[in-house]
């Protein structure tokens, strides 16, 4: 038994947002492999929550009408991986998620749910970053659409309206198209992990792979907050794609990270394997686009 | 003060309706509503697998799923692997044959976690057999020989010659 004051159970999103507004303490329970623990821990204990789970309608991948990658918040990590959408536009996003705790886990948790708690860690985080994501938020007055940098507000803290609930992650067409990626997750153990750092990293090259069209890279647990690093994407952007470039990048993001010293590890540690970790993400990043650091 | 909610679901391939306490999870309900106990409870935070469960052919931490998000879905528990006559399935068998026992109590949700891995009908590398085996601790430390009885499975439905 859970030590849990009330549940609420919506079958819709109107009847999540009608939820919502009537209790505005209860805290939202996705897949619930967060929140379930936190209520063991005595945390949550004694709150009265609202289960979205049951919401079908918030499962699945597509295309939208205005071609973005649409991923239901509510779209299991062993799902999204499995996805063929995924596969084919943003595999990076199917592999990072596929990092996550252990199979079971993967079944039961939800992308919102990596995402509504704000954590550095998420393994979704950083590549959602990377591929400039937009979280649909769903409330009283409609549909709302903020970027993935602007959803995250501080450790912990997303913007959520309270009479909301995220409804998909999109990703448009402009980052997605001749796009590939990888992303690395740093970690003490292969399962039931929290990464000590996660790096993601894209490129899109020119039609004869020559040149770095345009390169993207964020950071989990390299901050408060996942983060985007624009000094060493401005090093990258436009340049051929050789191995002293790649150094120059890695060593760039040394100019934007801001990790701390936790029990994990430490800074000046995560600083060292933040630069190794940017330079092989590049150049795999180069290899699946189809060139090669000369 | 207690609230419940009527549920109605599939366990091991029957029909069943039950008035659940909404702070039941799906352990509590399948141990102490159904007696089904090979339903283990060890961490009782998703970090062990003992009492993993398939829902929907899809293993779960029963743990930490709520009783009542079992509306509708289709539960399969160690208990049901069995053949009407008691007989075990070859999953069991091999667990038996490789010694894959020593507490047990890890084994019931290994062996749930071995029929969805089994069930998707591929041929395993030993590096993706560990890996899709990672949700489960056992604290004997059997892991070598749960990993035999797996792989042991996996190549006889194949119908090819085990290889260790």
């Amino acid at each position: 038994m859970y030590d849990m004051k009330a549940l609420y159970e919506a079958l819709s999103v109107e009847d999540a947002i009608a939820l919502r507004i009537e209790h505005p303490e209860a805290q939202i329970i996705a897949g619930g492999s967060d929140v379930l623990v936190q209520m063991r821990e005595g945390r949550r204990a004694g709150k009265e929550l609202i289960s979205i789970y049951m919401i079908d309608a918030l499962r699945g991948v597509s295309i939208d009408e205005a071609e973005n990658l649409r991923i239901g918040s509510l779209t299991s990590f062993s799902h999204i991986t499995r996805d063929p959408l995924i596969q084919r536009y943003c595999n990076v996003l199917g592999e990072a998620v596929d990092q996550v705790g252990s199979p079971q886990i993967r079944n039961v948790g939800t992308i919102g749910g990596n995402t509504c708690n704000g954590v550095t860690s998420a393994d979704s985080a950083s590549t959602l970053h990377a591929w400039e994501a937009i979280v649909e938020l769903t409330g009283r007055g409609g549909v709302r659409r903020v970027p993935i940098k602007d959803f995250y507000i501080k450790a912990g803290t997303v913007d959520i309206k309270p009479d909301e609930i995220q409804t998909a992650i999109l990703i448009p067409k402009a980052s997605y198209e001749n796009t590939c990626g990888h992303y690395i997750k740093y970690g003490l153990r292969n399962a039931m992990e929290i990464a000590t750092l996660g790096c993601s990293v894209n490129v899109r090259l020119s039609a004869d792979k020559q040149t770095i069209e345009r390169c993207r890279i964020a950071y989990g647990v390299a901050g408060p907050v996942p983060m985007r690093c624009p000094s060493a994407e401005a090093v990258a952007n436009g340049a051929k794609p050789t191995k002293a470039l790649a150094r120059d990048f890695a060593r760039a993001v040394l100019d934007d990270i801001n990790p701390r010293d936790s029990w994990r590890a430490s800074k000046a540690f995560r600083q060292h394997i933040a630069v190794e970790m940017a330079k092989r993400a590049l150049a795999e990043s180069v290899k699946l686009a189809g060139g090669e650091l000369a | 003060m207690s609230q419940y909610k009527l549920i109605h679901c599939t366990i091991n391939g029957k029909e069943v309706e039950k008035m659940v306490d909404v702070r039941a999870s799906l352990t509590d309900m399948l141990r102490d509503d159904y007696h089904l106990t090979s339903v283990k409870k060890g961490c009782e935070v998703g970090e062990c697998g003992a009492c993993n469960v398939l829902i929907d052919g899809e293993a779960f931490n029963s743990c930490i799923y709520l009783a009542v998000w079992a509306e509708g879905k289709h539960i399969e528990t160690l208990e049901g692997l069995l053949s009407p006559e008691g007989e075990l399935s070859d999953i069991q068998r091999s667990f038996v044959e490789e010694t894959a026992i020593q507490c047990g109590f890890c084994i019931p949700g290994f062996i749930m976690t071995a029929v969805e891995i089994l069930n998707t009908g591929k041929l395993y590398t030993d590096d993706q057999l560990r890996r899709l085996l990672s949700g489960h601790l056992c604290r004997c430390t059997g892991y070598e020989n749960i990993f035999r009885a797996v792989k042991k499975t996996m190549y006889r439905r194949h119908g090819k010659p085990i290889d260790f």
